[in-house]
């Protein structure tokens, strides 16, 4: 169930070139892996989405990457200082696998540390572009690197696995080329989180539909659960697609 | 009564949101389904927001077999907004609506995302006006150079009141490449810089046609809706500000109730219109003496 609380936060630590911000939980479940919450941005207008990182005890984590305005506003946040924080949201990683491989690149890797709590620290492959920013990867055990410009998706084995993978939208689309079956945390613009600014379109089976909603975690066609979701639906069926053949953005 | 802006909420996947207002605003709904405009669909800026989403909507058949229903279910009363790119489209749907318990229907003539009706706002209205008896809103955009004609002009066509403002045209450049950030390059800009565009189109219109009107734009909280009252709006309506909360009704309501007591008004309609002079001897209303 997502509410809205404000928290406090209890550290901000470097991680490479991203920060751990950890927030206590107040009365908000961390949910599933893979969903997300929306975070306060100091000074700015619209919050930020961010999937949970970690859940040790009475906190939540996030991992940012100060990229624009919003996330650097984050990131100087220090303990005391308060923030309004919305969640869980979103379809989160199905759990009932039998052989998980974890795969993450750059910043989507955030998502991947409680992923791998859940599961029981299964192997993980992780892609950066730098030294700098593979020292992420102490955040998840058993992690197998590759730094640029040897691409994670290099790693991929040949033999079968149950694969979760979050990262940036060209790895995920070589993921679901190797591994069919994939389970894959996308990622898009959005205002709102909860299905009520319709900015977080995607493309899915040659419908729109909201990542926030039916997302961001999506299953391959067929294997989807129509059922964790709020609305279980198309949005528009019968509506024309994506007129530029991409995803998202 | 305080509404939301069309297409700022969807009460279906959030009805606790939905249930703070007097009234939900549906999405527009057009003759025929719109998947709306690709990615990339929202852009923040420094003072405001930018959308490009394009109408979406399931289109009219689909809205009324399967959407209206589960909203009606809500408990919650139903504005629809309506679009489409002739007054015998928007005719249509305004006659299809008046046969079910919908409350009022709002007239989109100004989405800054999709091609203008050919027809004029007057003639859809008129339109609208034979098609259906439900109380019919024209939502404007602020970037009419003549909204106060085009507002008594509707007015004269039927139409029982105004929504203003809607969205207008902006464009937003990459930090890094200065490439447009929205996939159509322009879009609507919401947010807090639009509240001063907002309370001058009411104001004006306000003062052309004494007609109701449903103010937006730019509201984050209860002071902002009490200035759109003041500039002579009888309803407030929420846009971007549910996008980062979405208990933002039941906070500016109460917000809205404190800032009308501070200024020695029972009720936040006591405010209607006071920025009005000639509206404070007509009802013979003194301003409270404020200090500054």
């Amino acid at each position: 169930m997502s509410r809205s609380e404000r928290l406090s936060v209890l550290a901000s630590e470097p991680v490479g070139p991203y920060t751990l911000l950890c927030v206590e939980r107040g009365g908000l479940d961390p949910g599933v892996p893979g969903q997300f919450f929306m975070l306060e941005a100091p000074g700015r207008l619209l919050p930020r989405p961010f999937s949970l990182c970690l859940a040790p005890p009475g906190e939540l984590a996030f991992l940012v990457d100060p990229i624009g305005p919003g996330t650097r506003a984050l990131c100087r946040l220090g303990p005391g200082d308060e923030l309004r924080v919305l969640g869980p949201l979103g379809v989160g990683f199905r759990l009932d696998v039998d052989r998980p491989l974890l795969v993450g690149g750059g910043i989507g890797m955030a998502p991947l540390p409680f992923l791998s709590e859940a599961l029981g620290s299964p192997p993980a492959l992780l892609g950066f572009r730098s030294e700098w920013h593979a020292e992420a990867a102490e955040l998840v055990p058993n992690a197998e690197v590759a730094i640029e410009p040897t691409f994670v998706t290099e790693l991929l084995p040949d033999e079968r696995f149950d694969v979760l993978a979050c990262g940036p939208e060209p790895m995920l689309e070589a993921v679901a080329v190797r591994c069919p079956g994939a389970q894959l945390a996308w990622e898009a613009p959005m205002a709102c989180g909860y299905g009520a600014c319709y900015g977080c379109a995607v493309d899915i089976d040659g419908e729109w539909k909201r990542l926030c909603v039916e997302g961001p975690v999506l299953s391959p066609a067929g294997e989807r659960t129509s059922g964790d979701v709020a609305t279980g639906e198309a949005l528009f069926p019968g509506a024309s697609g994506p007129q530029d053949g991409s995803a998202c953005s | 009564m305080l509404l939301n802006a069309s297409g700022c909420l969807d009460a279906l996947t959030a009805p606790d949101t939905a249930r703070q207002l007097d009234a939900f605003v549906t999405k527009t709904v057009t003759p025929l389904p719109r998947g709306g405009n690709p990615p990339v669909r929202i852009a923040e800026t420094e003072h405001g927001m930018l959308n490009s989403i394009g109408l979406a909507n399931p289109g009219r058949e689909a809205f009324l077999r399967q959407t209206l229903p589960r909203l009606a279910g809500l408990g919650v009363p139903l504005w629809v907004s309506v679009g489409g790119f002739s007054a015998a489209d928007y005719a249509e749907t305004c006659a299809r609506l008046g046969r079910t318990e919908v409350a009022a229907i709002e007239l989109n003539l100004s989405c800054p995302n999709v091609d203008e009706a050919a027809d004029t706002a007057a003639a859809i209205v008129l339109a609208c006006r034979e098609a259906t008896g439900k109380p019919l809103f024209a939502k404007l955009s602020p970037a009419l150079p003549d909204l106060p004609e085009v507002a008594r002009a509707v007015q004269a066509a039927g139409a029982d009141g105004l929504s203003l403002v809607n969205t207008i045209r902006g464009l937003a450049l990459d930090e890094r490449t200065l490439a447009p950030r929205l996939g159509t390059s322009v879009g609507g800009y919401s947010g807090p810089a639009l509240k001063p565009i907002a309370l001058a189109a009411v104001f004006n219109c306000y003062r052309a046609t004494r007609m109701p009107i449903v103010g937006m734009g730019g509201v984050t909280t209860g002071r902002d809706a009490l200035e759109l009252i003041a500039a002579g709006a009888e309803h407030v309506a929420l846009g971007t500000v549910l996008f980062g909360d979405p208990g933002a009704p039941t906070r500016i309501r109460e917000e809205l109730a404190a800032e009308a007591a501070t200024l020695g008004l029972a009720a936040p309609e006591d405010a209607c219109a006071f920025a009005h002079e000639n509206r404070v001897v007509e009802i013979g209303n003194p301003r409270p003496k404020v200090e500054t």
